[in-house]
């Protein structure tokens, strides 16, 4: 990256919501995202919708990913969702949720404006190039 | 961008919209069209904000510490930026920025507004951006605004100076006092703190440290100590950042004292010692204030801003000189060739800008 040029890196938040405990598989994509030249937040165990969203409206990121292996999503999602479209932060967030999410849910969250759900064993290039395809374009 | 929408987030971000605030950093962080003049918007709005730049070695609790510090300033009704800087990948340009997840005492408090920073891998271009988003924050309206990096190299340096004061953190058995005399981030410390101090060894570090800062603050410590030449060649921390400054021992304008740099024992996971940090970063604010220096640091800031974008401005006119008479390679073909040397060639290119500026002579 040259000093002058342009600087931008695709931003993503990672993040956990929810009583949820594993977060083995967000290190995994933390990482991988690193490694593909983003720019990772990490945001921690455990954490509730609103945190989820002040964290993603505060650090502008381009794509938000939320890990979700407990089967809250339908509970948590709308939080989140709500919260980033009062902060005006919903329409240019690439929304994105992992985990085990059955496909009359996958349906609900899309409808909800979830970009993508990806389920287990989705390789990791795929979620890369999706998140390149699809990160918003910001001027 | 267009120069409306640059107003419109302008006034958006004044108005206290945080994604403005967030949506302005962004462009700062990016260098994206338009963001010099989203920039000169926000000067005339800035100058209110105190600003704190903590640094120290990874693991050292500096994030631990920033949420702490934060509470606390929101407790007594401030309210508080803060920027928090890690490296990034030299292989891929990526970065795991994980300050954030130690704000556990300040969730869903928007009145903090924290921003992680990844460094890019840009040579001096950090500290511009993050000089930048500390006028955002100032802007804005931020009380506290605090500058958190990891204190690896000079670029990590060069950040937390655009502090008016600067804390180093230490950890307990982070080496001998020899490691003390080291140059480098102790030399730029206003306050030090050395945290996790209910490990062994904290008092020892703060033992080493206190050492440290008698040798370098005043001359008679020396003499008692029977030590050799410790007083020529040492500067107060504070007067360090600033080798323009014609005065060499820490005293302030009109004869005031100087400051010598504290060291707080503080316990960041359980808030041990953070009133008296606080205290201490209150009184060092006191002294810039009433010994002038607060001004003088400024204009020294302000003076190397402008010297930078000049570099930078320049560098970018010449860049584009060297495109028009036919790109770099064409230069050093030459250079190669032993037609000419690099001197000459710089000079070559620069006498455009020269005649120009000294024509008028």
């Amino acid at each position: 990256m040259s000093a002058d040029a342009d600087q931008r890196a695709i931003r993503c938040l990672v993040a956990k919501v929810g009583l949820d405990g594993h977060d083995r598989g967000a290190h995994v994509i933390a990482r991988a995202f690193r490694d593909a030249g983003f720019e990772v937040i990490y945001s921690g165990l455990h954490r509730a919708p609103d945190e989820i969203v002040q964290a993603a409206v505060q650090e502008d990121v381009d794509v938000l990913g939320i890990s979700i292996l407990s089967g809250a999503h339908n509970t948590l999602v709308p939080k989140v969702v709500d919260g980033l479209k009062e902060y005006g932060a919903f329409e240019d967030t690439l929304i994105l949720v992992g985990g085990i999410v059955p496909d009359d849910d996958k349906k609900k969250l899309k409808e909800m404006g979830v970009a993508e759900v990806f389920g287990p064993g989705t390789p990791m290039a795929d979620t890369i190039e999706f998140v390149r395809n699809n990160a918003p374009d910001r001027a | 961008m267009s120069r409306a929408e640059e107003t419109d987030l302008v006034d958006r971000l004044l108005d206290g919209d945080h994604r403005a605030l967030a949506r302005t950093i962004t462009k700062i962080e990016n260098r994206s069209p338009g963001y010099r003049e989203l920039v000169s918007a926000l000067h005339e709005h800035t100058g209110e904000a105190e600003v704190i730049g903590i640094t120290g070695s990874p693991g050292a609790g500096k994030s631990t510490l920033v949420d702490k510090l934060a509470k606390t300033y929101r407790d007594r009704g401030e309210t508080v930026g803060i920027i928090a800087v890690d490296p990034s990948s030299p292989y891929t340009g990526g970065s795991v920025l994980g300050d954030r997840i130690r704000m556990a005492s300040n969730v869903g408090d928007m009145d903090v507004f924290f921003r992680s920073m990844s460094a890019r891998g840009t040579l001096g271009g950090l500290s511009t951006a993050t000089g930048d988003a500390v006028k955002a924050l100032d802007a804005f309206g931020k009380d506290k605004i605090i500058v958190e990096t990891v204190g690896a190299g000079q670029n990590e340096i060069d950040v937390v100076r655009t502090a008016d004061t600067v804390v180093v953190l230490v950890q307990p058995g982070s080496g001998d006092d020899v490691q003390m005399l080291k140059a480098g981030i102790l030399e730029i410390g206003d306050v030090f703190v050395v945290n996790k101090a209910d490990m062994s060894g904290a008092s020892k570090t703060v033992a080493d440290l206190e050492e440290m800062i008698h040798l370098q603050g005043d001359p008679t410590a020396n003499l008692d100590l029977g030590h050799h030449g410790a007083g020529g060649g040492f500067e107060k921390p504070d007067v360090a950042d600033s080798p323009d400054e014609s005065e060499k021992n820490g005293e302030g304008g009109d004869g005031e004292e100087g400051w010598t740099a504290d060291v707080v024992e503080t316990v960041a996971t359980s808030g041990d010692g953070i009133d008296e940090l606080i205290e201490t970063l209150a009184e060092h604010r006191e002294y810039l204030e009433r010994s002038g220096r607060l001004t003088e640091k400024a204009r020294t800031r302000y003076a190397e801003e402008i010297r930078t974008l000049l570099r930078e401005d320049t560098g970018s006119l010449l860049e584009s000189e060297i495109d028009r008479r036919g790109g770099m390679e064409s230069f050093v073909d030459a250079v190669v060739a032993r037609k000419t040397d690099p001197y000459t060639v710089a000079d070559e290119l620069v006498e455009p800008l020269r005649e120009c500026l000294d024509g008028d002579d």
